[in-house]
């Protein structure tokens, strides 16, 4: 007892903390001086951050803009039917649009491209197709003049976007002088102009960078995650119910927590072997298609979902289901009528989250084929198609110097629809989440 | 949102099943397939996928052909792997076919394959514009580089200089592929093996004992003076072109679409320019090829008419569409020929393979 009580003697007679002197004083300057550094350096944090971001961004924007527009040239074209090879008499029978669709176009091209004189070979490799679309839209054009606009080469179109630096010497400028002064003239002839390019936003892959197009990359992860959805979702959310409201609690329920909890971190590429040798090799499932991409990325991002669904049902209080069940629901009445509804804006928040980064993927899609080279808008779930992180891939990759800038053309509009997403999850989470 | 009905549940869960469903009936409907599907090396790929575009638009019957790009290797392995619809048809190579690829063809049933060299390929060493490295051997390449310079112990060259007393006093610093690329292949084999075969007692090693011959002629130093830049060729030219002091090994279509920014290391005093690759005087050049399985011609519709398309002057001669594509066209007879082999259909001839 003695021991105890001594030291509770000298805390009694203790003086008041005097905050006067100066060595308090210089104690608390200094603690407030490590608060301010604290904080500052938080901010810095920050900004180094936001500025990695702004830079990437902007270098992002500033290469791509320009590649959501395209350079074309005015040519007035004479449809002429001997050029074309066809008669006009059997272009109004039954078979008419079969007989313009093989028309000889080129032929008719290469004439009409005579009139841009020296500048005769500035047009694109598939502007005649261009010429064919007018005459099948309005066949009435046969045996008549027309003026069109037709798009011109990437090096001519890259001249008309400025970016060739032209005081370099030839040799090292990437453009020869013949192109340089073929631009000139059509420049002063006002030949050209450089406008939005509807292609690029609903054409399909080309290896010509002014008729390359995003539009059959994002049909094609479009298709993909309709699949993965139609699988994930109901599954995933399902396993989540199963585990939270009606699994046996015990060491079952611990492994297969864990399982999950493992399987969520396991890196994307594995699950693309999977793919590969299961889906592709042993049930024989169409290379490159988004069905077989789907199916894979679902198995990816379904742990996911179940990790985010039971967070959400669990949040929800046990009262509600004693009260439900307390007026005599039965347990499935539970779930389906109040926890489910309840939990629904957490679940969708994670299964967003999860989709988005299904979105983003390549990784678990190149060992399934979907690094293709395809120039048709995929027709189904079966056919094959690409994605658009992996159409950005392959352009990167491209010789050519007009894909730089569609390269980040695609990468803004991967982007924007991934903001999209992401602001969707968050509007649902703020707009139906309930706090108890 | 409080109330959500039993009904609307029990149908999210039916429209899984659903999709189950429709993946299982997918899964044993695998067997059908319209278009032609091309797998293979990714330095052929600019070339075959013009073809394919190109052939698209002439032929509005037939679907668009696809193309992969998954490396010689992978390509030939895949193509090799059975006849049947859930197979590519053809594979593009940066390299010959090799005997035991062939064998593992024969193995799963396919047999005859067509062979198309499709053109040329240099592979060069650059520089970035503003650099002005004079010129390179192969020799001096294999001794820059090499793990173990003619067997005699670990590479202690630290500049060009202490390679050959000619070169400029430059830290040795080469952006080039990894091995996996079918590239790195041809880097070995026109630029490494040359070097080491320079050597007489090399040669003779290479009669002696095949393996550490192997090993000390295409084993890459470790120790940063060989820097892996990925299969992206692209990259390799921005990182040339950043740091004036490397030199990087890529393509001639590259240097050539690039020649703003970069520029050739002379081969043996042989710039790497179109004529000098296409004429054969430029050392450093290879084929490159596409393999047809001739089982699926008659099976896939407009197999013909693609390989009428893509054996044509006016899409691998000298001015074709490919050139502009930076194929350097293979010489007159090879084309010739091809133009035959694709008309007939003939298999190759299996007999002179490695």
């Amino acid at each position: 007892m003695a021991t105890l009580a001594a030291p509770a003697a000298p805390i009694a007679e203790r003086q008041p903390t005097d905050w006067t002197t100066q060595a308090m004083r210089s104690r608390i300057a200094a603690r407030y001086r490590a608060e301010r550094n604290f904080r500052r350096l938080g901010a810095a944090a920050l900004v180094i951050a936001a500025s990695f971001l702004a830079f990437l961004l902007f270098t992002i924007v500033r290469d791509g803009w320009t590649g959501f527009q395209r350079t074309e040239t005015r040519i007035e074209v004479q449809f002429d039917a001997a050029t074309l090879g066809v008669d006009p008499a059997a272009v109004a029978g039954p078979q008419g649009q079969a007989l313009l669709a093989r028309a000889d176009y080129q032929a008719l091209l290469l004439k009409a491209a005579e009139q841009l004189g020296p500048a005769d070979d500035t047009l694109s490799d598939a502007a005649w197709m261009e010429l064919r679309e007018a005459l099948m839209d309005n066949p009435a054009l046969l045996g008549k003049r027309a003026s069109l606009w037709v798009p011109v080469r990437s090096s001519i179109d890259l001249l008309a976007k400025g970016k060739y630096d032209l005081a370099a010497p030839a040799e090292s400028r990437g453009v020869t002088d013949r192109e340089v002064s073929d631009w000139r003239w059509l420049e002063g002839k006002g030949l050209l102009r450089t406008g939005f390019n509807t292609t690029f936003l609903f054409g399909a892959d080309s290896t010509e960078p002014e008729l390359a197009g995003i539009g059959g990359a994002a049909l094609g992860s479009l298709l993909t995650l309709a699949v993965t959805i139609a699988i994930a979702f109901p599954l995933g959310v399902f396993s989540a119910v199963w585990l939270e409201e009606f699994a046996p609690k015990g060491r079952l329920a611990d492994i297969i927590e864990l399982s999950i909890n493992n399987l969520a971190a396991v890196p994307s590429i594995i699950f693309g072997l999977l793919g590969l040798a299961f889906f592709l090799n042993f049930a024989g499932m169409p290379r490159s298609a988004p069905l077989v991409g789907g199916i894979t990325l679902a198995l990816m991002i379904m742990p996911v979902i179940v990790i985010a669904s039971r967070v959400a049902i669990k949040a929800v209080p046990p009262s509600i289901r004693d009260a439900a069940l307390g007026i005599g629901a039965s347990p499935i009445q539970v779930v389906f009528h109040h926890v489910l509804p309840l939990a629904l804006p957490g679940i969708m928040t994670g299964t967003i989250i999860g989709i988005a980064r299904a979105l983003g993927e390549t990784a678990p899609l190149l060992l399934i084929g979907m690094r293709a080279f395809v120039t048709d808008v995929p027709q189904g779930f079966t056919s094959p198609a690409t994605v658009l992180p992996m159409q950005v891939f392959l352009w990167s990759d491209d010789v050519q110097r007009g894909f730089v800038e569609k390269t980040s053309a695609a990468i803004m509009v991967l982007m924007l629809v991934l903001i999209a997403m992401n602001s969707l999850a968050i509007y649902l989470r703020n707009r139906f989440e309930r706090r108890w | 949102m409080n109330f959500l009905p039993p009904i609307r549940v029990s149908a999210a869960f039916g429209l899984g099943l659903a999709a189950l469903l429709a993946v299982g009936l997918a899964g044993c409907s695998g067997g059908s397939r319209t278009q032609i599907r091309i797998v293979g090396s990714s330095t052929v790929y600019p070339f075959t996928t013009a073809v394919a575009e190109q052939f698209k638009r002439k032929w509005t019957e037939f679907p668009a052909p696809i193309v992969e790009s998954t490396g010689t290797g992978g390509g030939i392995k895949l193509m090799c792997a059975g006849l049947g619809a859930q197979f590519p048809d053809a594979a593009n190579a940066s390299r010959r076919i090799k005997k035991s690829e062939v064998e593992d063809c024969a193995k799963h049933g396919v047999k005859g394959l067509i062979e198309l060299q499709v053109g040329i390929d240099g592979l060069v060493i650059a520089q970035a514009r503003e650099a002005n490295f004079p010129s390179l051997t192969e020799r001096d390449v294999y001794l820059a580089l090499a793990a173990n310079p003619f067997g005699k112990g670990p590479n202690r060259a630290r500049t060009w200089k202490d390679v050959n007393p000619a070169l400029p006093d430059i830290r040795i610093e080469v952006i080039g592929p990894p091995p996996t690329s079918g590239t790195r292949d041809s880097f070995n084999e026109l630029y490494m093996l040359k070097g080491c075969n320079s050597e007489p007692a090399m040669q003779a090693l290479k009669k002696s004992d095949e393996d550490a011959h192997k090993q000390i002629c295409e084993k890459v130093r470790e120790d940063g003076a060989y820097v892996e830049g990925g299969e992206n060729d692209n990259l390799i030219v921005q990182k040339i072109s950043a740091n004036p002091q490397a030199l990087g090994v890529f393509g001639f279509s590259f240097m050539e679409e690039n020649s703003d920014r970069v520029k050739d290391v002379p081969l043996s005093g042989v710039t790497a320019t179109y004529e000098n690759i296409s004429s054969g005087s430029f050392p450093a050049a290879r084929p490159l090829y596409l393999y047809v399985k001739v089982q699926h011609v008659p099976a896939v519709r407009g197999m013909h008419e693609f390989l009428a398309e893509y054996a044509r002057e006016s899409t691998w001669g000298r001015t074709g569409y490919l050139a502009r594509k930076g194929l350097v066209a293979a010489p007159e007879a090879i084309r010739r020929a091809g133009e035959a082999t694709a008309r007939e259909l003939t298999a190759m001839d299996e007999g002179g393979l490695q």
